[in-house]
């Protein structure tokens, strides 16, 4: 599993333009870092590099001596602005599918529902919910099935007040876990993280 | 294996709604059968000796139906993300979303093909055969149409190169069953051009995988 996190000298070039070069961070069990940086800053492809999706240029990532296909397999959680859920399908069955093939099981995504408040949502069509709504239903998954390394792009964006803190305690609980935290927000994150500020 | 379970329900599931599912399929395959008649004119003499072949060739195209959508939806809304992190091998992914499609629409089709060949004057005891072509048939369709699918992923016209890309590869399956098909209903020995079927669904089944998942890492990366 995955009990650390480091890049080294990494540079990513997206469509002919480098988004950052010789970029270097230390990621121990039980930290978290927040990515920040203006629009375009290449947050989001450091977050997709670090998952494996998007080839970078130079540079070496590294999971604490764990195999890298396999940590990024079964060890990280990516949640996006894109978040995969079907529209068309129920809360219920994307939560459930998503659980199930994140590692979990059904009782455990019944919990993670419970957890994030979202049983009366479970029989609504994903279309019908709100975009906060949506976002604890992506969230959920991560509840449901442990995995210790977190990359989470504005995962605070669309949640109100209440969530903002909810999601906090859910964030320190995985890190006091020793689980990881690496989280692309404008604002601060709501757990002591340490900050790594992309220029472009 | 609970994992690989539950994206089959998923993909069927999918399929099944993804633009009408194996309604429009069927629709569009009934509607073939139907329009032929009065395109080539209703003696039965005549009907009777392109029946089988047509219903082949109906059942290829109409397989090509919900082809564009299988990678496509998901690689735009980011679950293709989530389905490559994970333990299971993307070839086993690609693998399970293509046996949804003919879930879905591939083995609805199989039963409405021995329907639609005798309906157009195909011999009843031709029945089984067309079945069996049908079935096998359309796992190489949906295995071989994968591939085009995840070829097409971000293309703007994705449908289109879809089926520019898949047609040429459809080509040695129609043969194949439709000289089985039209061998058995003269008497000749039909059992190498299934063989030669059944061969290519086999190596579609098998080698398709490794070329979906390879074209949908590019897409994404």
């Amino acid at each position: 599993m995955i009990s650390g996190l480091s890049l080294r000298d990494l540079s990513v070039r997206r469509g002919g333009r480098v988004l950052f070069e010789h970029l270097s961070l230390e990621l121990a069990a039980g930290e978290a870092c927040a990515l920040t940086g203006p629009n375009g800053a290449g947050k989001t492809s450091l977050l997709r590099a670090v998952a494996g999706l998007v080839r970078f240029e130079a540079g070496e990532i590294a999971f604490a001596g764990a195999d890298p296909e396999s940590a990024r397999g079964a060890g990280l959680h990516l949640v996006g602005h894109q978040d995969g859920l079907k529209p068309a399908r129920t809360a219920w069955e994307e939560l459930r599918f998503w659980s199930l093939w994140s590692g979990g099981s059904a009782e455990e995504a019944r919990a993670a529902a419970a957890t994030l408040e979202l049983e009366p949502l479970l029989e609504l069509e994903v279309r019908r919910l709100s975009a906060g709504q949506r976002r604890r239903l992506a969230l959920a998954r991560l509840v449901a099935a442990p995995r210790p390394l977190w990359l989470l792009d504005e995962p605070l964006a669309p949640l109100d007040a209440r969530w903002r803190s909810r999601f906090g305690e859910l964030m320190a609980a995985r890190l006091a876990a020793g689980g990881l935290i690496l989280a692309a927000v404008h604002d601060p994150l709501p757990v002591p993280a340490r900050t790594l500020e992309l220029a472009t | 294996m609970s994992r690989l379970s539950s994206l089959l329900g998923r993909e069927t599931a999918l399929a099944w709604g993804r633009g009408g599912g194996p309604l429009v399929t069927l629709g569009f395959y009934a509607g073939v059968a139907t329009l032929v008649p009065l395109a080539v004119g209703p003696e039965s003499q005549r009907l009777a000796a392109v029946a089988t072949g047509l219903a082949w060739v109906a059942l290829a195209l109409a397989s090509l139906l919900s082809l564009e959508r299988l990678f496509e939806r998901d690689f735009e809304d980011g679950a293709l993300d989530l389905i490559v992190l994970s333990p299971a091998p993307l070839e086993l992914a690609c693998a399970v979303k293509c046996l949804g499609q003919w879930i879905a629409t591939g083995a609805p089709l199989a039963l409405a093909a021995p329907v639609a060949a005798i309906g157009l004057g195909a011999s009843p005891n031709l029945a089984p055969l067309v079945f069996a072509c049908a079935v096998a048939g359309g796992l190489a369709f949906a295995f071989v149409g994968g591939i085009g699918a995840a070829l097409s992923l971000g293309a703007r016209r994705g449908g289109l190169l879809t089926a520019v890309i898949v047609l040429p590869l459809f080509t040695p399956p129609v043969i194949f069953g439709g000289g089985a098909l039209s061998a058995f209903a003269s008497g000749l020995p039909w059992q190498a051009g299934f063989a030669l079927l059944a061969a290519y669904a086999a190596a579609a089944v098998a080698l398709g995988p490794l070329a979906m998942a390879a074209a949908c890492r590019n897409a994404l990366s």
